[in-house]
């Protein structure tokens, strides 16, 4: 097979971009239990260690440069690569909601819960479920797996709206609880971006296996 | 041979052309190959293609080596027919004509569908006059110096040798003298160039000279390229046609689509294993 560097350079890459899937998820899940625990080293830790994810995304940025400008790809092979830089500013910013959840933490201190965290978890849940699928339909260049990822982000937004109206009722019942309510409709928020930008990255292998820029049908709305 | 009409146009030349008024959406085709077969006596090096050519565009042909390129690019002015037992079955229009019906005059053809070939050719003559030599030899009655100095500014020399015009065209480097080919090809204002891989016996920065002026030159004349190097094919053509070479040796039609298409994502696997390299 002709190209053999040029190939294993696209694999470490792909490589690359899971294990820093892998470091982003490990953020939020992390995030998450800080959250439910109030356990503020934890949230600290989420802080702290964006900086690492922050430095994998300009690593895989640079390597995919390097290949762009030595291997001159075209056609599948250039979208692979823009493909993958998309993807790492994706998950960069992903990482980012989860350092917001653990900043949130830190805020909430030792208040006590306004409410026993029920939706925001299904929340958290469906949207790391998001993420791995994107990501595992990149690596399986899976169409199919990647319209699910984009059908799925309506289930989140449904939530999204359900957490927000519930905290809005706390809100208007006792103007004593809006920090606390409002705390927690960041971290809603946070994780309603984090699926639309898990519904990006579908997106992109989208377009890195058919050629189309046309979004999926169901995103479209 | 030279005819009056050949003459005329190229008096014609040195006024504007006309823009030719194309309704929007409408492809305006110079040329366009119908089932086209080329053979070198029994042996048939190029099979069943089929492909227009669009005026005022860069048409690009890329292809491992073997393929038929340079034979199908030469069948478009009929040059093939000039190599041992070399004939086509087929059609190749020209404005809408057919190229080999009985009254066409090949070299009169070939004055209206101009060739640059891969190694700089000039003649051992100075630089002015292998400008002024093919308009000599069609017959021009205008300003010789000036049609050499427009034919020389066109392709991008003129600047370069308007202080040694009666030096050798050979003293010239090897990029300034694909060039003066240029100039020599377009000085009797064809329609259509053909490049047989025009670049290959260039330095890099040579070679991007002359893709600029390939661009430039689109502006007034259709242009054929067949290039090894699909990186430039990715630069100057508005279409490529990759062609393969089948079992039975004979180069065939891939695929033909805008470049952009092709080389972002191309329909076919074997396009995209050529031009990513992938090709074994």
């Amino acid at each position: 097979m002709p190209r053999t560097i040029f190939e294993q350079e696209l694999t470490t890459l792909q490589d690359d971009l899971l294990v820093m899937g892998s470091m982003v998820e490990k953020a939020i899940v992390k995030a998450m239990d800080a959250l439910r625990n109030r356990d503020m080293q934890a949230a600290r830790e989420v802080v702290r260690d964006d900086d690492i994810i922050d430095d994998k995304q300009v690593e895989i940025e640079e390597r995919c440069i390097h290949v762009i400008a030595t291997q001159t790809p075209v056609a599948r092979d250039l979208r692979y690569l823009l493909a993958v830089l998309y993807i790492g500013a994706e998950l960069e910013r992903m990482a980012d909601y989860a350092e917001g959840i653990g900043k949130i933490s830190l805020m909430m201190g030792d208040e006590p819960p306004l409410k026993p965290l029920i939706d925001i978890p299904r929340m958290a849940d469906k949207t790391i479920d998001m993420m791995r699928m994107s990501l595992d339909s990149l690596v399986g260049r899976d169409i199919g797996l990647a319209y699910q990822v984009c059908d799925d982000d309506d289930d989140v937004d449904a939530l999204y709206d359900q957490v927000f109206r519930e905290l809005l009722t706390y809100m208007i019942e006792d103007p004593r609880n809006i920090k606390r309510a409002t705390y927690l409709v960041w971290v809603a928020h946070d994780l309603e971006r984090v699926a639309d930008r898990a519904t990006n990255i579908a997106e992109q292998v989208l377009f890195l296996v058919t050629g189309s820029k046309k979004k999926a049908p169901a995103a479209q709305g | 041979m030279v005819t009056t009409i050949t003459m005329r146009r190229i008096e014609a030349n040195f006024a504007q052309r006309p823009e030719e008024a194309t309704p929007d959406g409408v492809a305006d085709h110079v040329m366009e190959v119908k089932d086209l077969n080329a053979f070198y006596g029994s042996f048939r090096a190029i099979k069943d293609i089929s492909m227009p050519m669009q005026r005022n565009a860069v048409t690009a042909i890329i292809g491992p080596s073997g393929c038929g390129k340079s034979t199908l690019v030469r069948c478009l002015n009929r040059m093939h027919e000039l190599s041992d037992g070399g004939r086509i079955e087929g059609e190749i229009l020209f404005d809408g004509e057919d190229i080999n019906a009985p009254e066409v005059d090949p070299v009169e053809l070939r004055s209206r569908i101009g060739m640059v070939f891969q190694k700089p050719n000039p003649f051992p003559k100075s630089i002015y006059n292998n400008v002024a030599f093919g308009l000599q030899i069609n017959g021009f009655r205008g300003n010789m110096a000036e049609a050499v100095e427009g034919s020389l500014r066109k392709a991008a020399l003129w600047d370069e040798v308007k202080d040694r015009l009666k030096d050798s065209a050979l003293s010239l480097s090897g990029g300034q003298q694909q060039r003066l080919c240029i100039a020599r090809a377009i000085a009797i204002e064809p329609e259509v160039i053909l490049m047989d891989e025009p670049c290959s016996a260039l330095d890099p920065i040579a070679t991007l000279a002359i893709e600029d002026l390939i661009r430039e030159l689109k502006e007034q004349y259709s242009i054929v390229i067949v290039t090894h190097n699909m990186q430039q094919a990715a630069r100057v053509s508005d279409e490529t046609a990759f062609l393969m070479v089948g079992e039975d040796r004979s180069g065939y039609l891939v695929e033909f689509d805008s470049t952009e298409q092709m080389f972002t994502n191309p329909s076919h696997e074997q396009t995209e294993a050529y031009i990513t390299g992938r090709f074994s």
